[in-house]
């Protein structure tokens, strides 16, 4: 009755029943008796243990320890089970010369995950137990190879070599106990065993855990654990959403995931009560069935009834924890709220997560009927249901370090990712996705396309070897225009749109609402850190309406963001950096209500140049005064007021397309540069500087070069092209020239001129200004030597004298410019030359 | 089978007879039967006005166990929960299954062990009362029930008025302390000042003596303050799916009112055990919450659940497309009815004929689609140059409350902008969505009072508050407070705003009144119009304002040529003066005129009149440039 694989099938049964009756010998062995060897052998031993970790430390005694202190009479559930399917010992078992090593001597921890809710038998097992999982699984673990494994968990492992073989290496020199199984591999290699450890997880999970433990002990005879190695398996693929569980998934493994609300504090369960005779000093252990103690009425040693007081600190507790989750928005079905679950957390998975983690979580869905009230006959007929958790993975984790974000959350189906690939072949899939954007707004497709490039995204690169740090890959583009020109339409759908997009209106937003603020937590009083919209929308897009109603003080932070795409925070003893890996979508109105052709860009929206050139593009948005395109508008509103749903979902990609096929490229495509498109963007570069070096202006600085970089790499993305060539630069420039065009030309010489947004000036402007204060100081030396002059005078003489007509800010500037020279300096009205 | 009425009076009869009788035939689908034969008996000819209301039937007049019937909102959904739908008694000389379907609580001892038991699901909804639902609609269904009280109550001295009391009173005696505050400032206005928040009618109908009531602890998370009514924990039994948050229904169910079910609840809350791994682990507040007593928060088991597309009693319930020969005769009527409502809005809108006519498009206007993220139909509407003196917002509003089935007046003070929680929260360790002002049913009328608005500060849950009723008017949207994440519910709601000058709020359309009578009479103007006018009269124009909004409306590819012509030609003459914009709210009150008109599709006619009112409306608006610093 050694061998556990002889008897797997009676073993299994045997966990099943009823726990409480002591005298269940022989095969039967349920899973909280399983401890019991390692009591026995410590807690008599110690005085006064006072917790059961402190139990599982204490130097195992030889299992046999629990014969000697054999006064005890043989009721007492302390008695060694030898063929509890922990304790047996394998045929290769090791003499016991290291009391710490090998299956023996390492203690059993229990599995309140698995067994603290023990229940009747539910299933027969009989007849799921011809087929022997313990061999499976050992076969499995010995021999699981996956190829094509992508987790960061597995780094540095082997490919070729068994994967959870090199796991076990790995616990030996690591010494945490813990095994995760992928049940994804689990039922890659045996489909069955996948289809039991699903059903049957409180029955199937110790058998692995044997297997796990003979292995590892086979190959590690001489490791020392603190206790034996607990598998845990992950990723069971059962249910992935919390509204979808109903009550077929009781008592079966399931994963689903969420988001974590509220944490309870650490409980102490009581696993084992300890009793003593208040008479003869008598000890007794009762163990809690089902969260009740049996108090034994009568002492079995001096029979004195009630006399048993129970001794809390040597009683035996485990750690427990509530946590309660919440459906994440992104799995709602619009219109609902979402649902909750709890979930209880054992051991050392207790605190393993906190309020707002987006977790997945592996686990026993439990369902417990309402306590029964002996007064009364009536029950409440419901069920309290919750999750035993056997394995937390957080699905936000890699936010902190990594750039990959939700690559396992947004796992897409085999159709999905057929059609978005049929999809990207089309030729004209670019103009196809551009027109799915916002459909109920008309025309603008140069602002759509360039608003789906940065939806897309540049690839992402990493410099911060050669000390330039991160560059950055997120497209901001700023749309200024005429109100009422749909531009909010535009943000809100966007908004609406990205799964992490944040809108704020630049009215109503504070500096500290778009960063972060410290504040104290109404819980519990301790200081926290609220991130603001930029930092929420970290990896997506931020939507500021209102750009221009923006205080200073709040824009100024946005400098940092939108080239460095961090943030820094110093304020309340709190100093960091956040990353705010976000894209910036801003739209604002012109500073006199009307766009006035006559001036640039800076000057119709007043903002600052330093800010302006951090966006890749801005466009206008303008009320283009003209028939066809009037009567094309007038048709498409119309239209909008009669047409049926159907007929508009014809037209159009459905939005859940167009997310998913930006999700998916953002996730797996990541384009590189090829040689023709270098040459090509190289090119482009050049042609921009020489537009501009004819005529004396500069017209692109590296930032524009950048710019086009990015741009080409989005369209590569929207062809899902994983090289960045000719046709994705042509298209890039084309759209950066459009953007140009409208936001850059000088309403003077109606040339395209950078300078209006790198310097906030355009180079005629400041020419003439040149020109004005050569002018001017030539009147002034024509006039001698006076040494002082009066500042009328000396306007209207230069008015006089000047063809153009010069403005008084025109005169003001010109003699600003000669004061720089240290030629003249003004006083009041007067004017005094130097030296 | 049973007798005509047992199916209301004993409902769960029938259903165990039906359970019983399976028991022979395990395929027999006796819950989808079950359902069935509740749905034919209420379809039957005015069988669904035999079965008592708990709108308007105190609870304990009302039978446990009966079939009753609910018109409510989905405030809040709650986890589903597993239930018993098949157990075996324990007591072996009993030892019979039995169904768990429809019931709270179980009969006997429950074998836990047996093999027979059966799990099923359910989901749970908090239902209230429809926020903001009017007197008169209360009124009319009431007595469209008194046959039905007469049978279920027999005693005579049951008088409408609530006899629970709750948490509400203490918010009402808050809002009169502080009504009371402002009085000083408001001067002589102050008595009908009182009216202010909406809940006239509730001071109409309750003796001031019910203010002593014992208050409860328990808040039943009303959206709007000053609510009253029972709120419900509805049981649904199958596609829960289907609902969602803020429906209006109109649910048939069994009422379970088991004081078991609170004496659990008190049974916990006295000995909380550490051993019990599923008591120690929700916090008091959610118990309360999730399971209150039973005598405040009835529990009901849905047999039949209607959404309500309206909750106008006056319509017949059927809807509109299957009731064609009501439907042909309101039309034809629409017209009078229409000038009629006209000849009566305008006196109370000083005589501004112009002004009474976009009013009448406000009421009718609907949010019948969305284009991604854009609203359409929706017509909010800025009523401004409204008179400070003597309350005439107030008096204005009451006259709104009498037309509209549900409504709500906002005073936008400096105060109720502060300290009202509009945008609904999720509150964690109750496990609830807490209620907010702006959580309302679809349709109703929100009243935006601006003329309350004083100098001050707003402090962030104002300027929270505000950004929260912009949205709303401009995507018809309210993003619910999760804490972690917003969660965006579109929503349905008329707003109209009455201001002095432009409002600073957005809105869809302005209009500025312009007033026929001289200020130095307007105090008695104000008195002489408030006169309630004929109910059968009121009754025509309440039914004319439901059923414009629930008609359909095309355009014809001819008239879609025309209009797209004229657009063509007006910015030809002057493109500064008709933007995308002024063409959308063109397209809109074409389509509110045609409707308020009872015709279907959009004539020429009607479109050159909506061009030619809205020609009228903008000429006015020039006058009135530079009203306050709102301008554009």
């Amino acid at each position: 009755m050694s061998s556990p694989t002889s008897t797997p099938g009676g073993r299994k049964r045997g966990r099943n029943t009823n726990p409480s009756t002591p005298s269940s010998e022989g095969p039967t062995s349920p899973p909280s008796q399983r401890r019991r060897g390692q009591d026995s052998s410590t807690g008599d031993l110690m005085p006064m243990p006072t917790s059961p970790a402190t139990d599982m430390l204490s130097p195992a005694a030889p299992q046999d320890n629990s014969l000697l202190s054999s006064p005890r009479p043989s009721v007492l559930p302390n008695e060694v089970d030898m063929s509890s399917p922990l304790m047996y010992g394998t045929p290769s078992s090791r003499v016991e010369g290291t009391p710490r090593s090998g299956v023996r001597g390492t203690p059993a921890r229990q599995r309140p995950d698995l067994g603290s809710v023990r229940k009747a038998p539910q299933v027969d097992l009989q007849s799921d137990i011809r087929y022997s999982p313990f061999l499976v699984q050992k076969r499995f673990l010995q021999r699981f190879i996956d190829l094509t494994s992508t987790e960061d968990e597995n780094a540095g492992l082997d490919l070729n070599e068994p994967l959870y073989m090199q796991k076990l290496e790995e616990i030996s020199v690591v010494g945490d106990p813990v095994l995760n199984v992928n049940c994804l591999h689990v039922q890659s290699f045996d489909a069955e065993l996948y289809r039991q450890l699903i059903c049957y997880p409180q029955e199937v999970i110790p058998t692995f855990d044997m297997a796990v433990n003979e292995l590892f002990f086979e190959r590690f005879p001489d490791s020392i654990l603190e206790f034996q190695i607990q598998v845990r398996p992950y990723n069971a693929l059962k249910t992935r959403n919390m509204r979808n569980l109903n009550p077929e998934d009781i008592d079966q493994l399931i994963t689903i995931s969420g988001m974590v609300i509220r944490t309870s504090q650490l409980i102490p369960e009581m696993q084992e009560a300890f009793f003593q005779c208040q008479v003869c000093a008598f000890s007794t252990r009762v163990e809690v069935d089902r969260g009740r103690i049996a108090e034994p009425s009568v002492c079995r040693n001096c029979n004195t009834t009630h006399s048993l007081a129970i001794v809390h600190n040597r009683s035996v507790f485990s750690d427990k924890q509530m946590v309660k989750i919440q459906e994440s928005p992104e799995d709602m079905p619009a219109g609902q709220t979402p649902h909750t679950t709890i979930v209880y957390a054992h051991n050392d998975l207790v605190d393993k997560v906190q309020p707002g983690d987006r977790i997945n979580i592996t686990g026993v869905y439990r369902a417990v009927p309402m306590r029964a009230n002996p007064r009364q006959s009536n029950v409440k007929s419901v069920y309290k249901t919750h999750i035993d958790a056997i394995h937390f993975h957080k699905t936000d984790e890699k936010r902190l370090h990594g750039l990959d974000e939700d690559a396992e959350q947004k796992l897409f189906t085999e159709d999905r990712v057929q059609t978005l690939k049929e999809l990207a072949a089309k030729p004209d899939v670019y103009e196809r996705l551009s027109s799915a954007l916002a459909p109920s707004i008309y025309e603008h497709e140069d602002i759509k396309k360039g608003i789906l490039l940065q939806l897309f995204g540049g690839a992402r690169k990493d410099f911060s070897q050669t000390g330039r740090g991160n560059f950055r890959a997120d497209v901001n583009i700023l749309l200024c225009g005429d109100p009422g020109t749909s531009k909010s339409q535009l943000l809100q759908y966007v908004y609406n749109l990205v799964p992490r997009g944040q809108y704020t209106s630049g009215k109503g937003s504070s500096a500290v609402g778009l960063t972060a603020y410290v504040m104290r937590d109404p819980e519990t009083r301790q200081l926290v850190l609220q991130t603001g919209a930029l930092v929420l929308s970290d990896n997506g897009i931020c939507c500021i309406d209102e750009f221009d109603k923006m205080s200073d003080s709040t824009r100024s932070v946005l400098h940092e963001v939108m080239e460095q795409q961090t943030l820094s925070i110093a304020k309340a003893g709190i100093i960091c950096q956040l990353n705010a890996r976000t894209s910036v979508l801003a739209a604002a109105n012109p500073i006199e209500s009307q766009w006035n052709p006559k001036k640039t860009t800076i000057e119709n929206i007043q903002l600052p140049h330093t800010l302006l050139s951090r966006f890749d593009l801005i466009f206008l948005m303008l009320d283009p005064q003209d028939e066809a395109y009037d009567r094309r508008l007038a048709h498409h509103l119309v239209s909008l007021y009669y047409q049926s749903e159907e007929q508009i979902e014809e037209e159009f990609l459905d939005m859940a397309v167009l997310r998913d096929y930006i999700a998916y490229a953002r996730t797996y495509i990541n384009p590189r540069l090829s040689e023709e498109a270098s040459q090509a963007l190289i090119e482009a570069y050049v042609d921009m500087r020489k537009i501009g070096s004819g005529r004396g202006m500069v017209s692109a600085y590296p930032r524009q070069l950048e710019s086009l970089i990015r741009l080409a790499e989005a369209h590569a993305k929207v062809r899902f092209s994983e090289k960045v060539e000719t046709i994705d630069v042509e298209e890039a420039k084309r759209l950066h020239r459009e953007a140009l065009k409208q936001s850059a030309t000088d309403p003077r010489t109606g040339f395209v001129d950078i300078s209006i947004l790198t310097t906030g000036m355009s180079a005629t402007a400041r020419k003439r200004k040149e020109e004005v204060a050569q002018a001017l100081k030539k009147l002034i030396q024509a006039k001698g030597k006076t040494p002082a002059m009066k500042y009328q005078q000396l306007l209207e003489d230069l008015r006089g004298q000047s063809e153009n007509a010069i403005t008084k800010e025109l005169f003001d500037e010109a003699l600003r410019a000669l004061a720089d020279e240290d030629y003249l300096t003004v006083t009041g009205k007067t004017v005094r030359l130097l030296a | 089978m049973p007798s005509t009425h047992d199916w209301i009076n004993n409902p769960l009869g029938v259903v165990e007879g039906m359970f019983a009788a399976s028991q022979n035939n395990p395929n027999s689908g006796w819950e989808a039967k079950a359902v069935e034969f509740f749905k034919d008996h209420l379809k039957e000819k005015d069988a669904h006005t035999w079965v008592p209301s708990l709108n308007d039937v105190p609870l304990h007049y009302l039978k446990p166990n009966s079939l009753v019937k609910f018109r409510c909102l989905i405030q809040d959904m709650f986890d589903p929960e597993f239930y018993m739908g098949v157990y075996e008694a324990v007591d072996p000389s009993t030892k019979v299954l039995r169904c768990g379907k429809y019931k709270d609580v179980t009969e006997c001892g429950v074998d836990f062990d047996s093999r027979n038991t059966v799990t099923a699901e359910r989901q749970t909804f908090y239902c209230v009362p429809i926020p903001g639902e009017n007197p008169w609609v209360k009124e009319i269904s009431s007595s469209c029930l008194g046959f039905v009280q007469a049978r279920v109550v027999p005693s005579t001295s049951y008088a409408p008025t609530r006899q629970k009391r709750s948490y509400e009173e203490d918010d009402d005696m808050d809002d009169m302390d502080t009504q009371m505050q402002r009085e000083p400032h408001t001067g002589p206005q102050s008595p009908t000042e009182q009216h202010g928040n909406g809940d006239c009618k509730r001071r109409e109908t309750e003796a001031p003596s019910s203010q002593t009531a014992p208050a409860s602890h328990l808040d039943l998370n009303f959206p709007l303050p000053g609510e009253k009514g029972p709120s419900c924990l509805v049981k649904v039994y199958e596609d829960w799916d289907g609902f969602k948050l803020n429906d209006t229904l109109e649910v048939f169910g069994i009422l379970s009112v088991s004081p078991a079910l609170s004496a659990l609840a008190d049974k916990k809350d006295a000995s909380s055990s550490l051993l019990d791994p599923t008591e120690c682990m929700e916090t008091a507040e959610e118990q309360r919450v999730h399971s209150p007593p039973a005598s405040l928060v009835p529990r009901l088991h849905v047999l039949y659940a209607k959404p309500l597309p309206h909750n106008n009693p006056l319509l017949p319930s059927a809807t509109l497309e299957d009731n064609s020969a009501f439907l042909s005769s309101t039309l034809s009527e629409m017209a009078s009815v229409r000038a009629e409502l006209l000849t009566f809005l305008t006196p109370i809108l000083l005589g501004d004929a112009l002004a009474a006519e976009y009013l009448i498009l406000h009421l009718i206007s609907n949010v019948y689609s969305r284009r991604d993220v854009l609203p359409l139909g929706k017509f909010t509407l800025n009523l401004s140059g409204c008179p400070t003196v003597a309350s005439y917002t107030e008096r204005f509003y009451q006259i709104i409350q009498q037309l509209v089935p549900s409504s709500y007046y906002l005073g936008m003070s400096l105060q109720n902008m502060n300290q009202m929680r509009f945008v609904p929260k999720k509150d964690y360790s109750a496990n609830r969505l807490v209620s907010g002002a702006l959580q309302l049913a679809r349709n109703t009328s929100l009243f935006l009072d601006e003329t309350q608005l004083e100098q001050g500060q707003l402090d962030t849950a104002g300027v929270r508050n505000v950004t929260a009723l912009g949205n709303l008017i401009t995507w018809q949207k309210v993003d619910y407070d999760f804490n972690y994440h917003q969660m965006e519910f579109p929503c349905n709601i008329n707003v109209l705003i009455a201001s002095e000058g432009r409002s600073l709020l957005p809105s869809d359309c302005q209009i500025h009144l312009q007033s026929q009578i001289t200020p130095p009479h307007m105090e008695e103007y104000l008195s002489s119009i408030h006169v309630h006018p004929q109910a059968s009269q009121l009754n025509k124009f309440r039914m004319y304002l439901s059923v414009a909004r629930l008609l359909n409306y095309s355009i014809s590819d001819e008239v879609t040529k025309s209009v797209e012509d004229d657009f063509v030609d007006m910015r030809k003459d002057d493109p500064q003066s008709i933007s995308a914009e002024d063409l959308h709210r063109m397209l809109v009150v074409a389509r509110l005129l045609s409707l308020s008109l009872g015709q279907t599709s959009l004539s020429r006619d009607s479109w050159l009149r909506a061009k030619h009112i809205e020609l009228l409306r903008r000429s006015r608006m020039e006058q009135h440039t530079c009203v306050n610093g709102n301008e554009p």
